[in-house]
């Protein structure tokens, strides 16, 4: 197998992605990306010199409305939907101090 | 006249109660839900309710709108208010937005009756709709093959008669694939002729939501009534949408109909006959069939397999286990946001997360994200200058017609490829639809997609009306 990725390079990056694929879907994960990094070489070949990148389909810069007062999203409605409300704020487990 | 067109029209005069046309669907939904699997949630009840009060407006004199009375099921990853908005995946099960998007606000203001949530790829990210977290949808047609996806729950309600019309959303292909393999019209608008907001992102600069209906006239209907422009959605474009009305009749005298010379080879034959026929059909009502070239279409699946994973794993960071959805429970927040994310996202999401943060992570951004950016641009010139010498653009919707389930479940590339011919036009931000075209093999229906510039829906509806017209 041509190695564009290596298994180490997959485990940062599910770091990164905040995900824990586990040995097993490691292995599987990294020969997938591998596979298709291989198909996506194709561009390889062109050349992009000078091309301007597109980020949007249709660039609309600065976009301005009147700053009318309308209400906003109801916060009774909005904590109910979150896993751990607590009066009016999201609780979380804490941030600090286990591992440093 | 549409069929849809038809019905409201006899809901808004009172010949025909709201109530009766929706009880209708229900029993449709009753007989065959469990076989299809259409829906994540079918709303009976809400559903009669708003049929009762669109009853009411129509008896005492008012107008209900265009769309009175009219069925119509909405892709789970559009928000409704109080109603949960699952996107398919166990992170957003049970979740309830607390406010509606755009489109839903437009359909009820037209009149139309909601009649549940479709299924879809977890978070639009699939092709056949196999990569729901509550099972696949099957296809109406021929229920042991895919509906196509993402948008396949959508695609199969309108397919089964689950609901007379219905919206998905397409970020590579996901309307006008779905439509093509059940037998119906799909259209994916312009980018930013639809508002965006409370439609859930996956890649926020090709994502659009657009209609699915049994015919071209509905499929008008149902799109003039969504598009518009809507401070909600900074990328909504300001001008006003262009009127359909006249497209439907206007014919294809002089229309100019490109033929792509350098199209990627991978079409079916039976796909490509049909292709050839509708090119044949046009040029008999009087259309000019021109060759263009467009040599960076090739390219598009590239491209887009890097630009939607990495703006999709820069979207997904929302889902932490905070604000709402799922929360696994550990230790410390870092900890948490892993354990809920691992456990909450299905294989295909998880991916393309991966795809996307490797395409954007130091070192490879350039080599990967970047490069896919200039070939994003390539494809939009390419396409201006064949616009020079054609009003649209004619290619197969979908290398295939249905197939069946698992078929391209084992090499992830595989199912990428139905996206081929689907892509470019999400990468320009062009419209481009899919009218079905006859049949190829088994009897099963192939969807001619015709591709236009960005506002170009006008011309693109009067083609698309034409090969109605000449499919039987």
């Amino acid at each position: 197998m041509s190695k564009r990725i290596s298994s180490d390079d997959v485990a940062k990056v599910a770091r990164l992605a905040r995900l824990d694929l586990g040995d097993e879907r490691l292995e599987a994960m990294t020969s997938q990306l591998d596979d298709m990094l291989g198909h996506f070489a194709d561009i390889d070949a062109l050349d992009l010199d000078g091309v301007e990148p597109m980020t949007q389909p249709y660039p609309l810069v600065n976009v301005l409305r009147d700053d009318t007062v309308a209400p906003g999203l109801d916060r009774d409605e909005v904590l109910a939907a979150a896993p751990d409300p607590d009066s009016d704020r999201f609780r979380v487990p804490p941030i600090l101090g286990l591992d440093g | 006249m549409g069929r849809a067109v038809e019905l409201a029209a006899r809901v808004r005069s009172g010949e025909v109660r709201a109530a009766d046309v929706v009880e209708g669907y229900l029993s449709a939904i009753d007989a065959r839900e469990a076989e299809v699997h259409a829906f994540n949630l079918v709303l009976a009840e809400a559903a009669r309710e708003r049929a009762a009060a669109i009853d009411a407006v129509a008896a005492s004199g008012g107008d209900p709108g265009p769309l009175a009375g009219v069925p119509v099921a909405l892709k789970d990853n559009l928000c409704t208010r109080g109603v949960p908005t699952t996107c398919s995946s166990k992170i957003l099960d049970g979740w309830r937005p607390p406010y509606d998007a755009t489109v839903v606000e437009r359909l009820a203001a037209a009149g139309a009756v909601v009649v549940g949530k479709t299924n879809l790829d977890e978070f639009a990210m699939g092709s056949s709709t196999e990569n729901s977290a509550f099972g696949p949808t099957r296809n109406p047609l021929d229920v042991s093959r895919v509906p196509g996806g993402s948008s396949g729950g959508s695609a199969a309600a309108v397919a089964a008669g689950f609901a007379e019309v219905s919206l998905g959303s397409d970020t590579g292909g996901s309307i006008r694939q779905p439509a093509a393999l059940c037998g119906v019209v799909g259209v994916k608008p312009t980018y930013g002729a639809v508002s965006r907001h409370g439609l859930v992102a996956f890649a926020s600069s090709l994502d659009q939501i657009g209609p699915f209906a049994n015919d071209v006239a509905d499929a008008a209907l149902l799109l003039e009534s969504i598009a518009g422009h809507d401070p909600g959605d900074s990328t909504s474009i300001p001008e006003a949408f262009p009127s359909l009305d006249a497209s439907l009749t206007a014919g294809v005298e002089g229309v100019r109909i490109g033929r792509i010379s350098d199209l990627p080879a991978g079409a079916d034959a039976d796909v490509e006959a049909r292709l050839e026929a509708a090119f044949e059909a046009l040029a008999a009502a009087g259309a000019e069939i021109v060759d263009v070239e467009v040599p960076a279409f090739t390219y598009g699946l590239t491209a887009y397999y890097l630009i939607a994973p990495a703006e999709a794993s820069s979207n997904l960071a929302r889902y932490d286990g905070v604000r709402f959805g799922l929360r696994v429970d550990a230790a410390d927040t870092n900890a948490m946001y892993t354990a809920t994310r691992s456990a909450g996202f299905g294989d295909e999401v998880q991916r393309r997360i991966m795809l996307g943060t490797y395409a954007l992570s130091a070192g490879y951004y350039d080599a990967y994200y970047g490069k896919a950016l200039k070939v994003r641009r390539l494809i939009a010139d390419d396409f201006a200058r064949a616009y020079e010498r054609c009003d649209v653009m004619l290619t197969p919707a979908s290398p295939s017609v249905a197939f069946p389930f698992g078929s391209k479940t084992a090499d992830p590339f595989a199912m990428y490829l139905c996206d081929t011919y689907t892509i470019p036009s999400n990468l320009a931000g062009h419209p481009a639809m899919s009218v079905p075209f006859g049949s190829g093999a088994d009897d099963l229906p192939v969807g001619v997609q015709v591709l236009a510039p960005a506002l170009g829906e006008p011309v693109m509806f009067q083609v698309a009306a034409e090969l109605e017209r000449r499919a039987s």
